[in-house]
């Protein structure tokens, strides 16, 4: 019974991460609530990390597969997306690695900087 | 045969589970980042669909119980953040530099190739959330009065992007701290992205967890900011 009760309460974090979103007037999905409700409660110690530890690793293993349908429902917006799709494009794929690039060396600088002093 | 398909509660979900095997199975014959396991499985699946004539809807009505689990896997992406506390404790300067500086060239960019391309205030502040995951940024766009339908399609594009082009990404700038790496992942492409910062180690895909939270919630408090420059 330990799988069903790890689901148990993973599930229960993300009904409590839903209740947060409805209630509260914010535009924070029900997602990102119950993650930040998850590390609060482990780092609290309210949930220690063998309760949940093989399901939540087995979930996050197979988050790749979720997103399939997601990608498919791009064949249904292709009509919208058909008057614009040339500028929609180059932003999609400029802004992309712009912010890659940005945030990776900005966080790597920082990082050996901080090295740097610590030796 | 086809009322058979039409009619299942699971063709749609063993369909999408196959197509990933699939894309998997390519993966590791080819070794190329271009053949990456989500986008193959797309692709194949799409490929079925139209093959076949069946409908994206009939396809979704079983497809769906997969995506069902995407909030209870996002709620744990809290696991490898909780194991990686003490690095982020002691790196949370840098942590937070880098992901306002993405956020702030995500948006900033976006307005100035939006102004290039004269685009329309609508879609402009269509466009503004396309870095963040999928839920938080349809709110913004529609808070904003952008088209939803299209943030949606641009997210997704986004985060497929940012999975198969990731490691070419941090050769060219070389960019080779597990935590940029990640941080990097998560702040450009959210959570499908962060599938590939699992993939390449424990930090990586830590920091990109925590990267979707934070660049989430930066964007709905900047891009508001930056939406009447347009």
């Amino acid at each position: 019974m330990r799988l069903l009760k790890q689901f148990s309460i993973i599930l229960a974090v993300a009904f409590l991460g839903e209740l947060l979103n409805v209630c509260l007037p914010l535009p924070v999905p029900a997602s990102v609530w119950g993650l930040a409700l998850m590390l609060i409660f482990l780092c609290t110690s309210i949930i220690r990390l063998e309760q949940i530890k093989e399901t939540a690793d087995f979930l996050v293993e197979i988050m790749p597969v979720m997103f399939i349908p997601a990608g498919v429902g791009l064949l249904t917006a292709w009509d919208v997306l058909r008057p614009v799709w040339i500028p929609v494009s180059v932003i999609t794929a400029g802004i992309t690695v712009l912010v890659m690039a940005v945030t990776g060396r900005m966080t790597q600088r920082m990082i050996r900087k901080g090295k740097r002093k610590d030796g | 045969m086809k009322q058979i398909v039409t009619e299942s509660f699971f063709f749609g979900a063993v369909l999408s589970l196959l197509a990933y095997e699939l894309g998997l199975l390519l993966k590791k014959k080819m070794k190329m980042a271009i053949v990456n396991p989500i986008l193959i499985g797309i692709l194949a699946v799409m490929g079925v669909l139209s093959l076949w004539d069946i409908k994206y809807e009939t396809y979704q009505e079983s497809a769906k119980y997969i995506s069902y689990l995407l909030t209870p896997a996002t709620v744990c992406l809290a696991v490898p953040l909780y194991e990686q506390m003490k690095l982020l404790k002691k790196h949370w300067k840098a942590v937070m530099v880098g992901i306002c500086s993405g956020v702030l060239a995500s948006l900033g960019g976006v307005f100035l190739l939006a102004k290039a391309f004269d685009l329309s205030h609508e879609l402009y502040v269509t466009l503004l959330p396309k870095s963040i995951t999928t839920a938080i940024g349809i709110g913004v766009s529609e808070e904003l009065g952008g088209i939803a339908t299209i943030t949606v399609a641009v997210i997704i594009i986004t985060g497929i992007l940012g999975n198969v082009i990731a490691e070419a990404v941090f050769r060219f700038f070389h960019i080779s701290e597990p935590i940029a790496k990640g941080l990097a992942i998560g702040t450009s492409s959210h959570a499908l992205g962060t599938a590939k910062a699992l993939e390449l180690g424990q930090v990586e895909g830590a920091m990109s967890g925590l990267a979707i939270v934070v660049a989430g919630l930066l964007t709905v408090i900047l891009a508001p900011v930056f939406a009447p420059l347009l």
